[in-house]
């Protein structure tokens, strides 16, 4: 009932999120700031994760594919349909989860603490479009990072396979090209669109709603990032169903 | 000038407003006083409109605001200033951001004319060279003026306060009650401080409500709390040693 009553309140917020707007000016600049908060400021994981996700996939796939019957660009194939299919888009959305997602929780529940959320609110400011509403502009931004996370991951697998002497770069890129469906792509930019606007939401509400001190924002972040993984990885499930199944 | 008819509030069952009723005066500083649990937050939030009362009527110069549409009552929000217990300053914005932002988020003034404007009030507050600095760079009286400045900057016609001088020296916090006080008078502005100082009762309460359990249980002014009878206003003005000092010796004079 209590979870039943979470999730009402969580759509009523994104409703009211998208009410009365701030000044463009205004709304602008904050979208910057999240930009360069949330995406830019991510990047380094991101291509840091991905690189070595990339190594992983391919020499787990090149270990198990030794049977000499086996050609060896299906390394490469398997490498780029792990990571385009799945560990960029979703892998990558759990770590920004708990890195994106955990500051969200804690700027906006220490604004909660220290009642800059009801100055906002005596002002007759719409405090959730003003919080919230930046926050999913500048996470639309995210398939770019995924596409970035994607390029190097498949890079990490050809530097993997080509150094570790487990495949030949020619028989690795012919496995990249083999049977290239481009809604695969496609598929993956869906689900971070939908993903990103989970990372924005989910955990601006944990913030926005907490009551207590201190100690609750740090609770609410460790709340906020079980939630966000969770509804990221059912909707993953239900995205792939409705789109590949 | 507010008037307050019969205000109930409830969360789940805990009956935090009786039916207070009282009317809060233009040009005036108001103070409402009471024990920690009385309602006075609930009360205040209740004016600022934040929380809506379950039962009775809050009037704003002749508006009720239960009548009032949303836009309306947006306005009416403009029309108030609220200086916080811990100042709410915008920890992501300058002194001069925080004065300025009422400003860029709801006026068509140009940048030179709502820098004026600030520059203005911060000097009314007496902030000259802080214009720069974070709300983590300064002192807490400083923050406290910076909440007052951008408090005022829109010309409120009310302006409400949740414990002003909490966590101040005595020294500055007179400072910012004096302030509030002389800028109340000043602008003509309704002023309603929610308080446990006794200083600021003696100092600056024009008018005085005492909550007790919900309830309002007395009103009158600094003049009248020394004079009253009413057991639950005397056990809470004098329950220091200091102010039972005085109280014998306005006896003591009076006789």
């Amino acid at each position: 009932m209590k979870h039943l009553e979470a999730i009402g309140k969580y759509f009523i917020m994104v409703w009211e999120v998208f009410k009365k707007p701030t000044k463009w000016p205004i709304m602008k600049s904050l979208i910057l700031k999240e930009i360069d908060e949330l995406i830019y400021g991510s990047m380094g994981i991101i291509v840091f994760i991905s690189f070595f996700i990339g190594g992983v996939v391919t020499i787990q796939t090149a270990l198990n594919l030794n049977s000499p019957l086996l050609p060896k660009s299906l390394i490469g194939f398997a490498t780029r349909q792990s990571v385009i299919l799945e560990f960029a888009p979703t892998f990558t959305s759990i770590i920004m989860a708990g890195k994106v997602g955990s500051y969200i929780t804690s700027s906006i529940g220490t604004m909660r603490v220290t009642e800059q959320i009801d100055a906002l609110e005596v002002m007759g400011v719409n405090s959730l479009n003003y919080l919230v509403f930046p926050k999913i502009i500048a996470t639309m931004m995210y398939p770019f990072a995924v596409a970035i996370s994607m390029f190097v991951g498949i890079l990490g697998g050809w530097i993997a396979a080509v150094f570790g002497g487990y495949a030949p770069s020619g028989e690795f890129i012919k496995g990249l090209q083999l049977d290239f469906d481009s809604f695969h792509v496609t598929y993956a930019f869906i689900k971070s669109v939908v993903f990103a606007f989970i990372i924005a939401t989910v955990p601006s509400f944990h913030g926005f709603y907490m009551r207590g001190g201190a100690l609750e924002v740090g609770k609410a972040s460790t709340t906020s990032f079980v939630w966000t993984s969770v509804v990221i990885i059912i909707t993953n499930y239900i995205l792939t169903q409705l789109l590949l199944g | 000038m507010i008037e307050v008819e019969n205000v109930h509030k409830s969360f789940g069952n805990n009956h935090v407003l009786k039916g207070i009723s009282t009317v809060f005066e233009k040009g005036k500083t108001n103070l409402i006083i009471g024990q920690s649990g009385s309602g006075k937050t609930v009360f205040l939030k209740c004016l600022l409109g934040l929380f809506e009362p379950d039962e009775g009527q809050i009037c704003y110069n002749g508006q009720y605001y239960s009548e009032l549409s949303t836009s309306e009552r947006r306005d009416l929000r403009q029309e108030m200033g609220m200086v916080f217990q811990g100042s709410a300053l915008f920890d992501s914005m300058t002194v001069e951001g925080n004065v300025m932002f009422p400003l860029d988020m709801f006026t068509k003034q140009s940048k030179s004319e709502m820098q004026d404007r600030v520059d203005f009030v911060l000097k009314r507050v007496n902030l000259i060279d802080a214009h720069k600095r974070y709300p983590s760079e300064i002192s807490g009286g400083m923050q406290k003026r910076v909440a007052i400045a951008r408090a005022i900057v829109m010309n409120p016609k009310y302006l409400f306060c949740d414990e002003p001088n909490s966590g101040l020296d005595p020294k500055t916090a007179i400072l910012i009650d004096n302030l509030i006080h002389e800028i109340t008078q000043e602008y003509d502005i309704t002023t309603i401080i929610n308080t446990h100082d006794m200083n600021s009762v003696m100092e600056i309460g024009e008018k005085i409500i005492f909550l007790k359990n919900g309830y309002k249980e007395w009103e009158g002014t600094n003049k009248e709390i020394f004079k009253t009878d009413n057991e639950a206003v005397t056990d809470f003005v004098y329950s220091s040693e200091l102010f039972k000092k005085v109280r014998q010796m306005y006896i003591e004079e009076r006789n």
